[in-house]
């Protein structure tokens, strides 16, 4: 408990003083201006969600192939704290394109993509929560898990196949993109900041499934006598 | 600043969401934490 206090506190200090570099030590970019200190929320929102829900898919393999409850605990949770990350894209996304573009949402490759993302890991949710058999809810998840995970390099390179509302890659993005050598600075150490905050509810979140199956275990001792 | 409210609209939704989500996971673990306690004491007591 001390520990995750401790942890908590750093990542409290870490994403104060990220805020405060997006706020004062970044510039503000010249066609937008100052609404687009948004994208230090919601870019790493974004990557945040891609990590977890890389995590989710690889867990998803694993129990696949392994059969091992610890690999279903770790992608249930992986999939509930990208979904979170999610969420955060998707609310933060519209405030920003308001002032911008003059409209909360377009039906364009990346929103829409990143929407279905969002409908995908709902569903994989559900689905758990309609499966009472703990071996066959993991496996049934796991494997729509791995087929969910297929919109997630969708989504990613939706930008560079299509001609979309939402902007070109700044990060990544080929010749033509980057940004300001401040703005990259401050971009990455806010990343570092969620990347914390990413492995805190994750493993949270771990925690609270690998209890639940503790619930499952000692009702199933109750039953047997 | 130009745009101020809906910066401030997009930092506090943002970080809602992640509040509540944190407080929904620790509210789950103190629940399970009780059911946990309690089959215990109840299968110490069948024995």
């Amino acid at each position: 408990m001390i520990k995750t206090v401790f942890v908590a506190v750093i990542l409290f200090t870490m994403i104060a003083f990220t805020a405060y570099l997006a706020f004062h030590y970044a510039p503000i970019e010249k066609t937008m201006g100052p609404i687009q200190k948004i994208f230090y929320l919601h870019l790493p929102s974004a990557f945040s969600s891609f990590i977890a829900l890389g995590i989710c898919f690889y867990a998803n393999l694993r129990y696949v192939f392994s059969r091992e409850a610890k690999w279903d605990w770790l992608a249930v949770s992986a999939a509930e704290v990208g979904l979170a990350f999610i969420s955060v894209v998707l609310v933060t996304g519209p405030i920003w394109a308001h002032p911008v573009w003059g409209i909360w949402w377009t039906w364009d490759a990346r929103l829409t993509l990143t929407f279905v993302l969002w409908l995908l890991y709902i569903a994989y949710l559900l689905l758990r929560s309609m499966l009472e058999e703990p071996d066959k809810r993991a496996l049934f998840s796991a494997l729509f898990g791995i087929f969910a995970f297929l919109d997630v390099p969708l989504v990613y390179f939706s930008i560079r196949w299509w001609r979309t509302q939402h902007p070109q890659p700044v990060i990544l993005g080929g010749p033509g993109s980057g940004l300001d050598p401040r703005m990259r600075i401050s971009y990455l150490l806010v990343w570092a900041a969620f990347t914390g905050l990413l492995i805190l509810l994750l493993n949270g979140r771990y925690k609270l499934e690998a209890m639940r199956a503790s619930v499952e275990e000692l009702r199933r001792e109750m039953e047997v006598r | 600043m130009k745009n101020l409210d809906s910066i401030l609209a997009a930092y506090l939704a943002g970080w809602a969401i992640f509040f509540v989500y944190y407080i929904s996971v620790a509210q789950r673990m103190n629940a399970l934490h009780k059911q946990i306690e309690q089959l215990k004491s109840s299968l110490s007591r069948g024995k």
